[in-house]
């Protein structure tokens, strides 16, 4: 495996059983993601998009072949294991971003922290470093039903980012907002991407997003395909 | 504790359903002290009842009396270090509603045998140099207002003086004090030889034997001796621990543990429903969230934690301030003004009521975070 390859999926396959039924959601995909892009996974509704970024966040487990970050099988990993590899290399950015709404822009970016041995002081630098990279550092004090869809989902990107994560995976950062704001959205991707170096694999089926990545996948029926499926 | 702002900030989620939950613990436990010490009140003098005592009664009933000749005869007894007697008098004062009991009793041998009742010695001789003198515990001093050199009437039903009255009048000359919390400072005691001599009827009788024993160990035997001693004569004897004889005296108005506990079931397990339904909900409202904090790196065992202790935090506030409250209201006084002889709330009922708040978080919020722990990450995100 070249040293540049951050990210190697073998003939992964994921079966979900649905009462006597099996369902195949990725047969035998194998897919590689060099350290450094910006990869972008798209494909219709059911075509195993997001099963296939959870496999590569050690969120979810394949029924069969391997998963290898940074050339460490993961797929075997324990849950403890698998949890503590999740804090220490991925970052995630989800659809509806998915912050606590009980906790401040600050404390929600600093949950990440709380699974690491950084002092209070050091997690308040990392958090304050976080949210001017987002440019929150002003919404840091309010709560997420104090803000727009754009302004909470640039709190989840610094979640995401808080901990210096090897991968960013992003599960339709943009699905709920409007252009204008995903467009901010995809700037702060590509900076990240760019400026920072930053390995992410993003899920979307809006083609004005991809365009932004440095590379597009589609998948289809639970396969890669060389073709853009409508 | 880094966690704790975390686990705490739940409980502001819901705010008005997290304080009614509260509430309705704060009552529960507050309802739970207030009865342990009511049943204190009621089982007066068990908890401080002398390990070296028995008592001697008739075997039929508490009513029947024994003859005063059965005080040599129990003090001949091996094992036996001293005997006194006590004869229940059933007085009221001024109003039936102002019930405290009374008893003769021989007042040297007497305050040998209960060293719990603190007596000032000025007080100790005027009582033996006076006929009529009676000594009385502080709570009912108190709450009649009654001092040293008063003359208080009381009447009674049972005991007819030979001049056919039913008021008997008493000097107090003394007031005594418990040595400890839980003695019973509501009665008062006055001199055998001036009831003896006044009572028309129920010469040589006397209502119960108080028996000191050299070793406590040896109780159940001396007891049985003392029984077999007065086997078929007239009036048989049933010789008992102290402790097993007050509480037999307190179950005549009920088994007050049993109602306690009952009522206390009761109450505790609509909290642990109403507080499980809350925990339950709390849990199911935020499933994507948990599933959040497992794909941002948390263990299944940190997700349960969290959960149980939102739940044993909910639980602490309202039944510690529940207990807290209770030892508040209880200190402040007897809601019964004086009827029950002790009213306070006893250290280990609220150590056990500490850990019945522990066990009703724990268990309130065992199977919500079991499910929270089970939760799969994939399938918490695709509920979005």
């Amino acid at each position: 495996m070249s040293n540049d390859v951050l990210v190697h999926v073998r003939n992964v396959e994921k079966r979900f059983r649905r009462g006597s039924e099996d369902i195949h959601v990725l047969s035998g995909l194998s897919l590689e993601v060099p350290r450094g892009e910006f990869l972008a996974l798209m494909g219709p509704s059911g075509s195993g998009k997001t099963t296939l970024l959870n496999l590569i966040g050690g969120l979810d487990r394949p029924t069969g072949g391997s998963v290898e970050i940074e050339g460490e099988r993961i797929d075997g990993f324990s849950d403890r294991k698998l949890a503590a590899w999740r804090a220490r290399h991925v970052g995630l950015v989800f659809q509806m971003y998915n912050l606590l709404p009980v906790l401040t822009a600050e404390r929600n970016v600093d949950l990440p922290l709380l699974l690491t041995h950084l002092s209070r002081q050091e997690r308040r630098r990392h958090v304050e470093a976080a949210l001017a990279v987002v440019g929150l550092s002003h919404r840091a004090r309010h709560f997420p039903r104090q803000m727009s869809g754009g302004e909470q989902q640039r709190v989840g990107i610094a979640r995401a980012i808080v901990t210096d994560p090897t991968l960013l995976l992003c599960d339709e950062p943009t699905g709920d907002l409007d252009r204008k704001a995903g467009d901010e959205i995809l700037d702060l991707l590509q900076v990240l991407n760019r400026e920072q170096g930053k390995t992410i694999v993003m899920v979307t089926h809006d083609p004005h997003a991809s365009a932004r990545a440095s590379r597009t996948v589609h998948l289809n029926k639970g396969q890669l395909s060389t073709e853009a499926v409508p | 504790m880094k966690f704790l702002h975390l686990i705490g900030s739940n409980l502001r989620r819901k705010k008005l359903r997290t304080t009614l939950t509260m509430l309705s613990i704060l009552i529960a436990f507050l309802l739970y002290g207030y009865l342990c010490a009511i049943q204190e009140g009621l089982n007066a003098g068990v908890s401080v009842a002398g390990e070296d005592r028995l008592v001697v009664r008739h075997k039929v009933s508490l009513i029947q009396l024994l003859p005063v000749s059965y005080k040599d005869r129990i003090a001949r007894i091996p094992g036996v270090d001293a005997v006194v007697h006590q004869t229940w008098f059933g007085g009221i004062y001024q109003d039936p509603k102002k019930f405290f009991a009374q008893m003769p009793v021989e007042p040297e041998a007497f305050l040998d045998m209960y060293p719990e009742f603190i007596l000032e010695e000025g007080a100790r001789k005027a009582w033996m140099q006076m006929r009529t003198g009676a000594i009385v515990g502080r709570k009912t001093a108190n709450r009649f207002g009654w001092k040293v050199g008063d003359r208080v009437p009381i009447q009674t039903t049972i005991w007819v003086q030979k001049n056919g009255s039913q008021t008997w009048e008493f000097d107090i000359v003394g007031i005594f004090d418990g040595a400890e919390k839980g003695v019973d400072t509501t009665q008062l005691f006055f001199r055998h030889d001036y009831f003896d001599e006044a009572r028309a009827e129920g010469d040589g009788m006397v209502g119960w034997y108080s028996v000191r024993i050299k070793d406590p160990e040896r109780a159940p035997e001396v007891a049985q001796a003392i029984d077999e001693e007065f086997a078929n004569s007239p009036a048989e004897t049933k010789a008992e621990a102290e402790g097993a004889f007050v509480q037999g005296f307190a179950k005549q108005v009920g088994d007050i543990g049993a109602i306690t506990a009952a009522i206390l079931s009761a109450v505790f397990f609509t909290i642990l429903l109403v507080s499980g339904n809350t925990m339950a909900q709390a849990v199911r409202e935020r499933t994507e969230e948990l599933g959040v904090l497992k794909a941002l790196g948390f263990t299944s065992p940190q997700v349960l934690g969290f959960v149980l202790a939102e739940s044993c935090l909910i639980a602490g506030i309202g039944g510690l301030s529940g207990l807290g409250l209770a030892w508040l209201m209880i200190s402040a006084g007897d809601p019964t003004n004086g009827a029950l002889p002790i009213f306070y709330f006893p250290m280990r009922s609220l150590f056990l009521g500490i850990g019945l708040v522990l066990g009703l978080g724990l268990i309130t919020g065992i199977v919500p975070a079991w499910q929270a722990m089970r939760i799969e990450i994939a399938d918490a995100l695709r509920r979005n």
